[in-house]
């Protein structure tokens, strides 16, 4: 594989000078057009030398990528580190190009290795910050946590639909297949339409994990979704496919499902799904999104932490569909 | 030879060989970066492997190449009598009127974004679907009732070509002989434009297949092997197109090896196409 790549750069990189000097060429030749005053359409041929011209900007522009930025090193105090939970990671970018764009020297790094892995590096203290997508056991409760985002996820139906209310247990069931009737959870006789998103989209993480569809088998976790379920590649998606179908069922994070009126949320375990369920956390399907330092924060990774915090962070945060840390 | 011509015919060239280092540099780059899945998982259990679970290590295609065999067959069988047919009354027997209205109609439809298409398969086909036979909808069916409609434009050009390109008088010769118009038609001029009905129906399977998002739309994305055209189903181009999005690390090699088993039919198809012989009649 590595010699593949090196061969694969090395090639992008020749064809990119080799179209640059094209380029050179052409704006020669086109200078000479101009001076010299050959008798041809001149309308024409600027036309057509310009759009060579611009095939060869554009094919230049798309072929010459940058090669991988290179840590830098002269700026270590610059820098942050962090890793954790999948989940929180696509937040935590956003986050951190709105940083970079206020503190262009900061260099901050997010890889993400899960929960558990964000957590264990910042008791070990390899980064700088963990992230975690779940409360803190008692035995790690030794780092300081930030709360920089909750993420609630509301099971969405169509209006018409009579059922109002599911347990966690009912969910598990109709999302494995177990259950495919809606008369078996107290609706009307007609068979479920399941709505899923892809394999890969953090929502689905969440509500997998915190319905119990992922299950452990030996060191995997296993997604127990049932294959046939519709498959959407967007929470709008999801959304629009549940409004079009009285039988579905669908989930959608809250901040995106709240304000729609052509679906409806529906309670979990008895407890609406609510802003103040949610915070209160006796709404089950939701998490918390966590910031984990070892020791007390200071200089670059304060400065990160305060900016998630501050009103402009957080609005990120509920631009991204996230619940604010609090309310 | 003038020094501008010669310089120009070089700017050409290099023009034209702009084309075929895409397709060169985009093969290399899918190759590159789906291979080593395809390996490391082994040819047969990536073909054949029925389970698709990528954020397990599970990369089994083989619910995706049926997804895409289907709705492509589905839209084929819809859509090839429908252009053919509408290739022979646009060459046999419209007035100039009427072909007229029908050309510019053809041409509009070969120019319709397919994310339109998606959006009227959603909205209009599926919800159709749902409540004639009470399911949900999203289906092969529905993939392929749209599919039809977007090969239309191919395969009624093409065969419309071939046909007029039989010469007059074949068709003089049968009618001379005392047949109809109609078994003329069947007997002596499609038997002689075979070649480029067939080069259009591939054309428009390959168009079929490599449609992406209005198929995305509406055949619901389903990972399970389709056990019927009411079911739903995920094509190639669809698996890539859904998880784009999020995948990561090894899923999103995954995607690409998906990428090179499209890549090898669609050149499979284009190859074909380029095999079947040019000439008219026998």
């Amino acid at each position: 594989m590595m010699t593949i790549r090196f061969f694969f750069y090395g090639f992008n990189m020749d064809l990119t000078i080799t179209l640059y000097r094209l380029n050179i060429v052409i704006l020669l030749f086109n200078c000479s057009i101009k001076q010299g005053g050959i008798e041809l359409k001149k309308t024409n041929i600027k036309g057509m030398l310009s759009l060579v011209l611009i095939m060869g900007v554009i094919l230049t522009g798309c072929v010459g990528q940058p090669a991988p930025a290179e840590p830098a090193k002269e700026a270590e105090k610059q820098s942050i580190i962090i890793n954790g939970s999948t989940s929180v990671q696509p937040l935590a970018e956003e986050l951190a190009n709105a940083f970079k764009a206020k503190n262009p020297n900061a260099t901050i790094d997010i890889q993400s290795g899960g929960s558990g892995v964000g957590i264990k590096s910042a008791i070990d203290g390899v980064v700088d910050i963990g992230m975690s997508s779940r409360e803190l056991k008692t035995e790690e409760k030794t780092l300081k946590e930030f709360k920089i985002a909750t993420d609630g996820i509301g099971v969405i139906l169509h209006p018409e639909n009579s059922v109002n209310d599911l347990t966690i247990e009912q969910l598990r069931k109709i999302y494995t297949g177990e259950i495919t009737n809606w008369k078996d959870v107290g609706g009307k006789d007609s068979n479920i339409t399941v709505v899923t998103r892809e394999e890969g989209s953090g929502t689905r993480g969440a509500f997998i994990e915190l319905t119990g569809l992922e299950v452990k088998e030996g060191d995997k976790k296993v997604d127990k979704t049932l294959a046939s379920a519709i498959t959407q590649g967007s929470t709008g998606a999801v959304m629009t496919t549940v409004a079009g179908d009285a039988n579905a069922i669908g989930y959608a994070s809250f901040g995106s499902a709240k304000d729609k009126t052509d679906i409806k949320l529906i309670s979990v375990g008895g407890v609406a799904c609510s802003e103040e369920n949610i915070y209160a956390g006796s709404y089950k399907i939701s998490r918390p999104f966590l910031m984990l330092t070892k020791e007390e924060p200071t200089g670059l990774v304060k400065d990160f932490l305060d900016f998630i915090l501050s009103a402009e962070g957080q609005n990120i945060v509920a631009e991204n569909s996230y619940l604010k840390a609090a309310k | 030879m003038k020094m501008t011509e010669r310089i120009f015919e070089k700017l050409l060239l290099i023009c034209a060989g702009i084309a075929v280092l895409g397709v060169v540099l985009i093969a290399l780059f899918i190759f590159a970066e789906g291979w080593p899945i395809i390996y490391e998982t082994g040819v047969i259990n990536f073909l054949f492997g029925k389970v698709w679970a990528p954020t397990q290590g599970l990369y089994g295609i083989f619910p995706m190449i049926l997804g895409s065999f289907y709705v492509t067959l589905g839209a084929l069988i819809i859509g090839v009598p429908i252009g053919l047919g509408c290739a022979v009354y646009l060459s046999e027997i419209a007035s100039l009127k009427i072909s007229r209205v029908i050309k510019p109609g053809i041409e509009l439809l070969a120019g319709i974004p397919s994310v339109i298409y998606g959006l009227y398969g959603m909205t209009i086909i599926v919800p159709f679907i749902r409540n004639v036979f009470n399911n949900q909808g999203f289906s092969i069916l529905a993939g392929s009732i749209i599919l039809a409609i977007m090969i239309l434009p191919t395969v009624i050009n093409i065969s419309k070509d071939s046909i007029e390109a039989v010469p007059k008088e074949y068709k003089e010769g049968s009618l001379a002989l005392g047949s109809s118009h109609w078994q003329a038609i069947i007997k002596v001029i499609l038997p002689s434009a075979r070649s480029g009905i067939i080069s259009s129906v591939v054309l428009g399977m390959g168009r079929a297949i490599g449609e992406t998002m209005a198929v995305i739309m509406i055949t619901g994305n389903s990972t399970a092997i389709p056990k019927s055209i009411l079911s739903t189903a995920r094509t190639l181009t669809g698996n890539i197109g859904i998880e784009m999005g999020y995948a990561s690390g090894e899923h999103q090699k995954a995607l690409f090896a998906t990428g090179i088993v499209l890549f090898v039919f669609i050149m499979g198809l284009n190859l074909l196409a380029n095999l079947i012989p040019k000439k008219v009649g026998e």
